[in-house]
């Protein structure tokens, strides 16, 4: 009896499954479809040297940069963020957090501006760098800033929570047992949150790569030089070389679509992990 | 308590990198604004081009926020409550959004929404513009906010007791009953996040927009496309001012935001 009552009946059921397959088919396959097809539309031969063209794998290679640069820096200090926010209490610490959160709530445009106010020409050290001839707008180290302010709490985020449930106590047996800091950071700390942590750095990298925002405003649109992947799309559509830049396009949705799989791998491991007992949640 | 190592390392590294990266460039936009005054503030943001974005950018986000609130719940929904072939795929696919570069989903949804697209052709006939007018605007922002609402009502969702829904069941409360006076309060908090995460986000959104929306001043060009205009034309304290507005707008979400999960966990607790 309460078996029947707590469900819909099957016509319910399967309209709603439909209903909401169906609206996730328009939303999200079609325009993934399309970006594939528009990019084929041409042929083979058209698409392939859309790909390998050196202003694109120019491209390919500063947005990976970018990414790679992004992973480290925010990926150790979001460690170190992590351990010294799980591990201590210490005043002022839920104000840390919120400030962690806080490039999640400025818009990519804005984060670029805020690069331009310090690095322009008429900026903070926007002088002081022209006197020494440094190029930090308009240049690689204007776009790696601008994308490790837009990636900066992913890390941190997905780690805090997994370090705080794993608890601190295989830590303070291996600190007892006489283990060093950096031993108990290796050998106990990132084995425990090694899921949350690579988790992490998966929504940090994809971030990475697709960042247009922000990346628009510091990078000068210089094509060969300081044009990322996805501006490099929107030069080739701008003009008018639609199944170039859909191209590009797809590259950019295969390194979405490896994101997506690795996640769900790395959702299933953990979830595996944790029926089997271990720490990590 | 401090039994273990590295609190002033980490805690030394964590302040640097929030410092350099984060606190730095802030102060250097508030400092710019502070030297601007309330009067010149007050000037950009009184232009007509610069409250016709404003109102733009708020009503889309909102209109795509709740078109999302519904879309969202019936996902969940259905991905929780019901097995099916394909549902582990479905709930990957949930998080493309997020990982697509807006650029990309912007130049696919224009080319099926443009006039002569796959889906915008047979809009057309019935008169229905969406590339290059505030809906296309709307479907853009749609597209990158569906996952917000999906993720935040899942956990709860998946944390409701059948045993409410079989009591309200055996009280005689027909299914719909159980729906809307059961699970749906429980939801509630769950589904005002995502609402305010999705909303907090289409305000600031760019990527997607701005190849969709036509960008014609006055009627379809958005708030963070009016910053890039100043910024062409070396306004940089005209851009300022408006950037400052974005982020009072952004700051103000952000503290509902705090709030309603602060609600969400106390109602959790009780």
């Amino acid at each position: 009896m309460s078996r029947i009552t707590t469900t819909e009946p099957t016509w319910v059921k399967w309209t709603l499954i439909g209903t909401a397959l169906g609206a996730m088919a328009l939303v999200l396959i079609v325009p993934l479809v399309a970006v594939f097809w528009e990019g084929l539309a041409a042929g083979w031969n058209v698409y392939w040297a859309a790909v390998v063209d050196a202003d694109a794998r120019h491209a390919l290679w500063l947005t990976l940069a970018a990414a790679g640069i992004s992973l480290v820096v925010n990926g150790v200090a979001g460690i170190a963020a992590a351990w010294a926010i799980a591990r201590f209490r210490f005043p002022g610490r839920s104000l840390l957090i919120t400030a962690i959160e806080l490039p999640f709530s400025v818009s990519p445009v804005v984060v670029g501006l805020l690069f331009v106010l310090l690095f322009g020409a008429h900026g903070w050290f926007g002088p002081m760098l022209a006197a020494h001839d440094v190029k930090i707008l308009f240049a690689m180290p204007g776009i790696v800033l601008a994308t490790l302010f837009i990636t900066f709490p992913f890390v941190v985020r997905e780690l805090l929570p997994v370090m705080e449930a794993v608890g601190s106590e295989e830590e303070e047996a291996a600190r007892v047992l006489g283990a060093r800091g950096w031993h108990i950071l290796w050998r106990v700390t990132l084995p425990n949150v090694k899921w949350g942590l690579i988790y992490g750095l998966i929504l940090c990298s994809a971030r990475a790569i697709g960042e247009f925002g922000a990346v628009s405003v510091v990078s000068g649109h210089i094509r060969g030089e300081t044009n990322t992947m996805p501006l490099h799309v929107e030069i080739l559509y701008n003009d008018y070389q639609y199944n170039a830049a859909f191209a590009c396009a797809s590259v950019l949705c295969l390194t979405a679509l490896v994101t997506l799989a690795l996640k769900a791998v790395v959702e299933w491991r953990a979830e595996r992990a944790l029926k089997q007992g271990g720490k990590t949640p | 308590m401090r039994v273990l190592p590295g609190f002033g390392i980490s805690l030394g590294i964590t302040l640097l990198w929030l410092g350099l990266l984060v606190i730095l460039p802030l102060a250097a936009l508030a400092a710019k604004a502070a030297g601007m005054g309330w009067h010149d503030l007050w000037q950009v943001w009184s232009e007509p081009r610069v409250i016709a974005a404003l109102e733009l950018s708020f009503f889309t986000a909102a209109i795509a926020a709740v078109a999302n609130l519904f879309l969202g719940l019936l996902i969940a929904w259905v991905l929780v409550r019901y097995r099916f072939p394909g549902r582990k795929l479905a709930d990957a696919l949930v998080d493309l959004p997020f990982a697509l570069p807006t650029a990309v989903a912007g130049i696919a949804l224009t080319t099926l929404y443009a006039p002569t697209g796959w889906i915008g052709e047979p809009l057309s006939h019935l008169g229905i513009k969406v590339a290059f007018a505030p809906l296309g605007i709307v479907v853009a922002l749609v597209f990158v906010t569906l996952p917000f609402v999906v993720r935040t009502v899942q956990p709860v969702l998946e944390a409701v007791p059948h045993e409410v829904e079989e009591a309200s069941a055996s009280l005689g409360a027909s299914r719909l009953q159980t729906f809307r006076r059961v699970i749906l309060p429980e939801l509630i908090p769950a589904l005002a996040t995502g609402f305010a995460l999705a909303f907090a986000r289409g305000l600031g959104e760019y990527g997607s927009v701005v190849f969709i929306s036509g960008n014609l001043p006055m009627k379809t060009e958005i708030l963070p496309l009016v910053i890039i205009g100043k910024l062409d034309q070396y306004a940089v304290p005209a851009a300022t001012a408006i950037a400052v507005l974005m982020l009072i707008l952004s700051f103000i979400m952000l503290l509902a935001i705090n709030l309603l999960q602060r609600w969400a966990q106390r109602r959790a607790v009780a």
